[in-house]
């Protein structure tokens, strides 16, 4: 036996130029960051108030970073695939077969699991515990290990660029082609564990969120009364409990099958191929109104504040909201109509997906009923929420069409389909995390992000959108399918050329939103959010201060009905006077705690073992890991106090900059 | 935290079956409830061995048979054991199993539906193994 499992110098791809480039560059670039960190003595801040933090802010901070450095590395994906079509007529374009097939996989896998997945997740940690006026979600050290164990399938993810190999089976791996049969190599194994790791964060995610908006709500904060975002955070929350089992077992069912010579989906013995499909579809089809449904939250949100108005139709909303939870269990055949199922169960689940899409449609309808009317000020959010809209509705409707069967046989497996989903997980899940980023940056960090670069990176996005995928749903009319190295029919060229302007423009758009970073940074000053409501906010999380206190609220506030903040921002103003101030009280906060950290690290080791077959260091990572969680269970000390003074003089300075602009209003 | 203690007063009165008390002095009601319990589950897997092998009961209903017991037993463990009620503090737990319920069986009876009739369009393997001849 090896010592080092399957690992050899063989495993570096020094062959290959475009992933070793890569991989030094990125690889370089950790370490100048890393080596930056130590020598400025940053490392002690950096482990004290962020990667040991269980503050659901700072963890929604982290989140929502990692998601845009995997943005960067799914994007990079894309533009060598729009490259590589638009080159690879009559010819082998600029990467080979293998390649190309590597990077098409890691596009999808990354851009689901490791961008909007956590992008979303990061949102609704930084914003849930603040909507609902309370000082924490409810299990803050396992929000931290949920965060970590994301960050450990993300670094497994890109290791395979610089060792090993990734899947080459597409971003769900069909059996047979990901038997050990036909992908013999560690590029499944590196999918499989990945996956794996980060889908137990994403299940701890969902339970900690679930608990929190069902069991942890400030007073008088009743299910109607909750803002938007949480009714659909509560409804993805729980479609993570109920689909992503289903995940982790069909991929432990492939890894049985690759690992002890199982036969779950094999062609021999009695496996079934179609199960593997049949199963990844139960949870895929939930995974996309996970994603969604969020959204949906932040754009009610963004589209009530900026129009001045309340939410039209909230009850609406709500009973739209759980009704799609409950029905996106009832339509995953529609992404195997062409499998072989008979015209009864295809009309079943070709009508099931249509009525889908009623309540979505009734989400729409609301946002444009509330638009209607207000006093709209075009923010740089409002404008992802308006061009969310636009392009939402045309993806609903081309989706609409997918899910008539006779129509899917035609175009199923094509570009149209690449088309169809990219402009409702862009133009629905991207726009709503950017809406919800630049919303919510402000209270995050007390500084406003730069409005022009904003707005010039959404119209970059939009155009650039447009531009890049368009030209697919001809395409696919056109019969070309996807996932294709090459082709010989000169007339997809012009189309796959606008497809690639269209990739540069968007490229543009994400250099704008660095820009828009990095110039809001260096003016962070001019720019400073001093009122905690830059907004003219209508729920709890712009009652408390920009950066909100470890506490959030010094004290809970108490809450009469819909959109709270607003009510008692104007009861206010109309009686000319403020509450007094409250009794502080010393208060709790947890304390900050290196297990996510540690364990996640053992976790790494555990899975990088696994897929090189490295047993002992496996089993070492796996004893870690539980060592750490055993070492957390017997701790002592489980929380800070914070007196009642400084409780006070935080709050002090909120409640003075409150006044300020009352008190002027009122003189 | 009036509310909270009125609450646990009233609980004594009103106290379902496997319901839990959370004062600290009802350890021994804890302990008969899963007393119950175990003596319940205990009959019911007694009873499935039994009617398996006594012939007491026609041999075709046998399967029918423990299936209502197979249901019975998840209801006396979810009572006992788990401590779901139908009391008004457990409304998040009921509905949390009844969501599970709905899930599992569409999940579970969908892949049956869907797997049985997978081959619906297909060529029947005979057909293929003539045809390859």
């Amino acid at each position: 036996m090896k010592l080092l499992g399957r690992l050899g110098w063989d495993a570096l791809p020094l062959d290959q130029p475009i992933p070793m480039i890569a991989s030094a560059t990125v690889a370089a670039a950790i370490l100048a960051v890393l080596a930056w960190v130590v020598i400025r003595g940053r490392f002690p801040y950096l482990w004290r108030e962020w990667l040991t933090s269980v503050d659901h802010k700072r963890i929604g901070v982290m989140y929502t970073l990692l998601a845009m450095v995997m943005l960067l590395r799914g994007f990079s994906d894309a533009l060598m695939m729009r490259s590589q079509q638009a080159i690879a007529l009559h010819s082998q374009g600029y990467m080979p077969p293998e390649h190309y097939d590597q990077v098409f996989s890691a596009h999808g896998t990354i851009m689901i699991f490791f961008v909007a997945m956590p992008f979303l997740i990061g949102l609704m940690n930084f914003v849930l515990p603040l909507q609902l006026g309370v000082r924490d979600v409810a299990f803050p050290t396992l929000n931290s290990v949920s965060f970590w164990l994301t960050a450990t399938g993300a670094l497994l993810v890109n290791l395979s660029l610089g060792i090993g190999e990734f899947a080459r089976t597409g971003w769900l791996p069909y059996p047979p082609l990901s038997e050990l049969k036909y992908s013999p190599g560690v590029g499944v194994d590196y999918y499989l564990w990945s996956l794996q790791i980060s889908g137990i964060g994403t299940l701890l995610t969902g339970i900690n969120f679930t608990t929190t908006i069902l069991k942890l709500r400030a007073p008088g904060m009743t299910y109607l009364r909750m803002p938007m975002f949480c009714w659909t955070s509560l409804a993805s929350s729980l479609l993570i409990i109920a689909a992503f089992p289903i995940l982790t077992a069909t991929l432990a069912m492939l890894i049985l099958d690759r690992y002890l010579g199982f036969h779950f989906f094999t062609n021999e013995a009695g496996g079934n191929v179609m199960m593997f499909v049949n199963l990844i579809w139960a949870w895929g089809h939930p995974e996309v109104y996970i994603l969604i449904l969020p959204a949906f939250g932040i754009f009610s949100e963004v589209v009530s504040t900026f129009s001045g108005k309340p939410l039209f139709g909230y009850r609406s909303m709500v009973i739209a909201t759980m009704a799609i939870c409950v029905l996106s269990f009832m339509v995953w055949l529609h992404h195997f109509f062409t499998m072989g199922a008979g015209a009864d169960v295809n009309a079943v689940f070709g009508v099931m997906s249509m009525i889908i899409a009623v309540p979505t449609g009734v989400k729409v309808f609301n946002w444009l009923f509330t638009m209607y009317g207000g006093r709209i000020r075009f923010e740089t959010p409002i404008l992802w929420a308006i061009g969310f809209m636009v392009t939402f509705v045309i993806g609903g409707m081309t989706g609409v069409l997918l899910a008539a069967p006779p129509a899917d046989f035609v175009l199923h497996n094509s570009l149209f389909l690449v088309a169809h989903f990219h402009n409702v997980i862009i133009g629905g899940v991207l726009f709503g995390a950017f809406a919800g980023y630049e919303y919510w940056f402000p209270k995050a960090f007390g500084f406003r992000l730069h409005r022009g670069l904003g707005k010039a990176a959404f119209w970059c996005w939009f155009v650039g959108f447009y531009l890049a995928f368009t030209p697919l749903y001809v395409l696919g009319l056109e019969g070309m399918t996807r996932r294709m190295q090459h082709y010989d029919v000169p007339a997809w060229r012009p189309w796959l050329l606008v497809a690639a302007v269209g990739a540069a423009v968007i490229l543009a758009g994400i250099v704008c939103q660095i820009a828009e970073l990095a110039v809001s940074i260096a003016r962070r000053e001019t720019l400073r959010d001093v009122t905690g409501d830059p907004w003219d906010g209508r729920t709890l999380e712009w009652s408390t201060a920009s950066p909100p206190p470890a506490f959030n609220f010094a004290i809970l506030p108490k809450v009469r009905g819909r959109d709270a903040y607003w009510a008692a921002k104007h009861g206010a103003q109309e009686q000319q006077a403020p509450s007094s101030e409250p009794a502080y009280e010393a208060l709790e906060t947890p304390r900050n705690s290196a297990t996510g950290f540690v364990c996640a690290f053992f976790a790494t080791l555990m899975g990088f073992a696994l897929i090189w077959h490295i047993w002992w260091l496996a089993l070492a990572g796996l004893a870690g890991a539980w060592a750490t969680f055993v070492v957390f269970a017997w701790r002592d000390r489980v929380e800070n106090l914070i007196s009642a003074a400084d409780v006070a003089t935080i709050d002090r300075e909120n409640r003075r900059a409150r006044l300020e602009p009352l008190a002027a209003r009122t003189s | 935290m009036s509310e909270a203690s009125d609450r646990l007063a009233g609980a004594e009165l009103n106290l379902a079956p496997g319901d839990e008390q959370l004062d600290g002095n009802g350890v021994a009601v804890g302990v008969r409830g899963y007393v119950i319990g175990l003596v319940l589950a205990a009959g019911l897997t007694a009873a499935s061995f039994y009617f398996c092998f006594s012939g007491l009961i026609y041999a075709p209903a046998v399967p029918a048979a423990l299936i209502a017991l197979a249901v019975a037993q998840m209801g006396v463990h979810l009572v006992f054991f788990l401590h779901l009620t139908t009391g008004p503090d457990n409304t998040n737990n009921a509905l949390a199993l009844a969501f599970g319920v709905l899930i599992v069986t569409l999940v579970i009876g969908g892949s049956l539906w869907i797997m049985a009739n997978l081959s619906h369009n297909m060529l029947p393997m005979s057909r293929v193994l003539e045809m390859q001849r």
